[in-house]
C-alpha cells in the first residue's frame, strides 16, 4: 500500500521497481486528495487506486487503505512511501518477520543508505524510540519509519482505529498496537534518498517537530486501550 | 432610572430575540441555542436587578461586582469555546470516515465496471482538486 500525496514525478518509478521485485502483491496506491496527476499516473499503471476527495493526512489515508485491505481480505499490509526512500526488495524480510509479530517497522540504521538527522529532530526521534521500545518490550530503533508491515491482527485493529493526526502515523498507531496487545519487532532496511521532493529540516520546523511528537507520544500514552476487534465485529 | 441601566436592558432583550428568533429559523439547532438562551436570561435577569450582581459579589467574596460579571462572562465564553472544538474534531471524525467511505466505494464501482467490461478508465470526477479530475 502506498499513501501518495503529490507524487506524481516518483510514483511510476517506485511502482516499475515495485511490480518488478514484488510480481505476485497486490498494489494499492491512495491518492490522499492530490492536486497533481497522482491518481491518473497510477491508473496508468493498472494498480488499485483509492481517491480520497481531500487531502486528510497519512492517518487517514492509511485507515482507507486498511479497511480496503479487509474488504479484499488481504491478511497482511505493507506500506511503502511514494516518494521512492524504500526499497520494495526490503518488503519479503518484512513480511517474513510478520509470521512472529503483529507489526514489523522497517528502521533506517544499519542500511547501506544514507540516512542523517541532527539537531532536536534527531533527540525526538531518540526519546520516542527508547519510550516506545519499553513499552513494546523489544528494542525499536526507528518509530518513525513510515516502512511498515501490518499482520491480520493489525490490519483488523488499524481499519478501526488508525490515528489520523500529525505523527498519529508512525508513534500513536504503534502506542495504539502495542496498548491493544499486539507486538511491535523491527528488522533493518536500507534507506535512499528520495526520488523527488526534499524532506523538511529546518531547526525551527524540527523543534516544532519535537515539541508535537511529544505532545502526540504523551496523550497517546494517557488514553484508553482499544481492544481488538474480532473477525466479526469489522464492518467494512 | 440611570441610562446605563436602559442600555443594559435593551441589550439583554435584544440578544434574548435574537436567539429565539435564530431558533425560530432554524438557523441554530437547539443544543447551541438552549445556552445562549439561558445566557442572554441571565443578562436580562441582571440587567432588570441590578442589586442581583451586588447581592451575588458579595456571597462569593468578590468585592467589586462588575470583576463577578466579567469573571462569569468569560468562563461562559471559555465553555462554549471549548464546546465548539469539541464538536468540531467530531465533525472531523466524521468527515474523514465519510472520505475514506466515498473513496472505497468509488473504488468499487469501477472494479464493478471493469467486471462489466466497461472500460471507463478514469471517471470523470468534478472534484475541486485539479489533479483528481485530470484522469
Amino acid at each position: 500500500m502506498l499513501p501518495a500525496w503529490n507524487e506524481e514525478q516518483s510514483l511510476p518509478g517506485v511502482l516499475a521497481e515495485i511490480r518488478e521485485h514484488l510480481p505476485d502483491v497486490g498494489i494499492l496506491v491512495v491518492n490522499d486528495g492530490s492536486a497533481d496527476a497522482t491518481s491518473a499516473v497510477a491508473r496508468r499503471h493498472d494498480v488499485a487506486v483509492l481517491d480520497l476527495p481531500f487531502n486528510l493526512g497519512v492517518g487517514g489515508a492509511m485507515r482507507a487503505g486498511f479497511r480496503y485491505a479487509i474488504e479484499q481480505r488481504y491478511d497482511v499490509v505493507v506500506q511503502v512511501d511514494a516518494d521512492g526512500q524504500h526499497d520494495p526488495r526490503d518488503v519479503p524480510r518484512i513480511v517474513e518477520r510478520l509470521a512472529d509479530a503483529d507489526v514489523v517497522i522497517g528502521a533506517r540504521f544499519a542500511g547501506t543508505g544514507e540516512y542523517d538527522v541532527r539537531g532536536p529532530r534527531r533527540w525526538a526521534m531518540q526519546v520516542m524510540a527508547s519510550t516506545i521500545s519499553r513499552l513494546a518490550g523489544t528494542r525499536l530503533t526507528d518509530t518513525t519509519s513510515g516502512f511498515r508491515g501490518a499482520g491480520p491482527r493489525a490490519v483488523r485493529l488499524f481499519a478501526v482505529h488508525y490515528p489520523a493526526e500529525y505523527l498519529g502515523d508512525t508513534i500513536e498507531s504503534l502506542v495504539i498496537a502495542i496498548r491493544s496487545g499486539l507486538s511491535v519487532d523491527q528488522v533493518g532496511v536500507s534507506m535512499r534518498e528520495r526520488a523527488a521532493g526534499r524532506p523538511s529540516q529546518s531547526p525551527v520546523k524540527a523543534g516544532i517537530y519535537l515539541l508535537r511528537a511529544c505532545l502526540a507520544l504523551g496523550i497517546s500514552l494517557t488514553r484508553r486501550r482499544t481492544p481488538v476487534g474480532t473477525e466479526e465485529s469489522v464492518v467494512v | 432610572m440611570s441610562s446605563g441601566y436602559v442600555f443594559a436592558l435593551v441589550g439583554a432583550f435584544v440578544t434574548l430575540f435574537f436567539m429565539v428568533e435564530l431558533l425560530r429559523r432554524r438557523r441554530l439547532r437547539e443544543k447551541y441555542a438552549a445556552l445562549w438562551i439561558v445566557v442572554s436570561v441571565v443578562v436580562l435577569l441582571f440587567a432588570i436587578f441590578p442589586a442581583l450582581t451586588t447581592g451575588l459579589a458579595e456571597l462569593v467574596g468578590v468585592t467589586i461586582p462588575v470583576n463577578l460579571v466579567f469573571f462569569l462572562g468569560l468562563l461562559v465564553l471559555l465553555i462554549v469555546c471549548v464546546q465548539l472544538s469539541a464538536e468540531v474534531s467530531g465533525l472531523e471524525q466524521e468527515n474523514q470516515t465519510l472520505a475514506e467511505e466515498s473513496a472505497l466505494l468509488r473504488n468499487r464501482i469501477e472494479r464493478l465496471e471493469h467486471h462489466l467490461g466497461q472500460q471507463s478508465g478514469a471517471p470523470p470526477v468534478a472534484d475541486p482538486g485539479p489533479g483528481g479530475a485530470t484522469g
